[in-house]
């Protein structure tokens, strides 16, 4: 048998490589918890041009453990970058920000997060990512594949005075699952008070040293968790004090892959692309109310358009959820039929261990996208029954408070 | 009864003119978890080298290529409604299917199993 590439498909995560540009040509680069991975077992595999974990006991166990208790991802390879204003104009790099996307920057209290998306001028989705206003400036989450692109694009578009800084030298850890919680308040204190989308800085002791942890309420995998951001001198100190939370194990890039699917969180460079925009791709609630109103920014006639055509029912295509009838999974590039035609074509499809059938998410003719729509998808030549399926596949449980 | 193996991580048991055919423990570890195999038809012809089965594991499918030449004369039922027998079993319960073999000369240059398990560790 021949395997499939590890880094194939489902994982790959980029967006400007063509095929006759394959990134296996580029050096790999080593991530800060490169050894402690190695010594928790995982298997490494190349992502996003780094060494990355895709799993340590099984995905289908790292999945479950998740869902059931809490589980320890390392997403050091995303960029995190901030923005300083300068001191004479402290609201200019919100201001400039939203220049550059569709959410509402200026308007972010201090603590608080948003979902939101780099835009092209023609509305095509450069990137999506997390802004969050730290207080001092406000910090960006980009996925780590796009994150150069993303710098570029930033030091393009932004002023001068508006300081851009990459936090390269530190990680990034993820602990998700409904044990997060109380994991992280018994080794954090004051992390449980959090609630999902707000972010604050903690101190963390160890060794007689302290160190300074940025923990968001947020993740990519549906459930409750946070988003540590640490520097790299204290990574495997922290991800082995969690780890050694009986609660807590260790999880690959392939549970977090499936999680996300389940969890109906579309992955860049799959689901999304600068040819979608945000109303084809069903992210309209990143489309604040009031941006919409003043529609200053990148992208906005293009994204207009879009949205008095998914008003008068005239959209080319949407992303949605599809279930497949059967075991074998739709993946990444299937064809979608209803009869005859063509309707569409699957973005990113695996099969859901939580619901124990294959799951995908595809961008399907408008006329044909409405829930509960019955359509096939080609595997082989073989015609999958598939229905059109609301997302969440497995609903979120977030924390929103008591 | 002798079993072969290939290099691309499959295993041949063979009882006179009938070779059984799956994949090896090494295979079923490199897939992880499976959730579909998708199987050859029973009195299909298979060529050597040529695309026998399917293996779809939660992160990937794999094609899984006809050791030998055959015709096929019987497939493993059990995996239809428990793929991951391939997990838990891949050298016993785990089977692919059965052919009749149609070149026994083409079970010659394949690997015993002292050999693989050389081949295995030189991965």
């Amino acid at each position: 048998m021949r395997f499939v590439s590890e880094r194939c498909c489902t994982y790959q995560g980029t967006k400007d490589l063509s095929d006759d540009e394959t990134p296996e040509d580029l050096p790999l680069e080593v991530l800060p918890l490169d050894a402690w991975h190695r010594e928790q077992g995982a298997r490494m595999v190349p992502f996003a041009g780094y060494e990355m974990p895709i799993q340590y006991e099984g995905i289908v166990t790292e999945h479950e453990w998740t869902r059931s208790s809490a589980s320890l991802f390392d997403v050091s390879h995303m960029g995190q970058l901030a923005l300083k204003s300068p001191e004479d104009d402290p609201g200019l790099a919100a201001r400039e920000l939203e220049k550059l996307l569709p959410g509402a920057i200026t308007s972010l209290k201090p603590g608080r997060m948003r979902y939101s998306l780099l835009l092209t001028e023609a509305g095509g989705i450069i990137d999506d990512l997390m802004v969050t206003n730290t207080g001092p400036h406000i910090s960006l989450v980009v996925n780590g594949a796009c994150k150069w692109d993303d710098i570029a694009h930033l030091r393009e578009h932004l002023p001068d005075e508006v300081t851009l800084t990459h936090y390269d030298d530190f990680a990034l850890l993820a602990l998700q699952g409904p044990e997060a919680g109380e994991v992280l308040e018994k080794l954090v204190p004051g992390t449980g008070a959090l609630t999902f989308m707000t972010a604050g800085l903690f101190e963390w002791s160890v060794n007689d040293k302290t160190a300074h942890l940025w923990v968001s309420r947020a993740g990519y995998t549906g459930e409750d968790g946070f988003e540590i951001s640490v520097h790299e001198s204290h990574a495997a100190n922290l991800a082995s004090a969690l780890v050694a939370d009986e609660r807590v194990k260790p999880a690959g890039l392939g549970a977090r892959d499936s999680l996300r699917l389940e969890a109906g969180l579309p992955l860049y460079g799959h689901d999304l692309s600068q040819d979608t925009d945000p109303v084809s791709a069903d992210l309209t609630f990143a489309l604040s109310k009031k941006r919409r109103e003043t529609g200053d920014y990148h992208g906005f006639p293009a994204i207009a358009a879009r949205l008095a055509e998914s008003e008068s029912g005239t959209l080319e295509k949407r992303r949605v959820g599809l279930k497949l009838e059967g075991r074998l999974p739709a993946r990444e590039g299937a064809v979608v039929f209803a009869g005859d035609t063509k309707v569409g074509t699957v973005t990113s499809g695996g099969f859901s261990p939580t619901l124990g059938a294959p799951i995908a998410m595809a961008y399907i003719d408008f006329a044909h996208a409405a829930e509960g729509t019955r359509l096939e998808c080609e595997v082989r030549g073989k015609r999958l029954p598939a229905t059109v399926s609301p997302m969440p596949f497995v609903p979120h449980r977030y924390f929103r408070g008591n | 009864m002798p079993r072969y193996f290939t290099d691309e991580h499959e295993w041949i048991d063979v009882e006179g003119e009938s070779a059984t055919v799956g994949i090896t423990d090494y295979a079923q570890e490199q897939l992880g978890d499976i959730v579909f195999v998708e199987l050859p038809e029973v009195g299909a012809t298979l060529d050597k080298g040529g695309d026998a089965s399917v293996v779809e594991s939660v992160k990937a499918a794999s094609d899984v290529y006809a050791p030998i030449s055959g015709e096929v004369t019987e497939v493993n039922g059990a995996l239809e409604d428990d793929p991951a027998l391939v997990n838990s079993s891949p050298e016993e319960e785990g089977w692919f299917f059965r052919l009749s073999i149609s070149d026994s000369s083409e079970l010659k240059g394949l690997m015993d199993e002292t050999a693989y398990k050389a081949f295995v560790d030189s991965l």
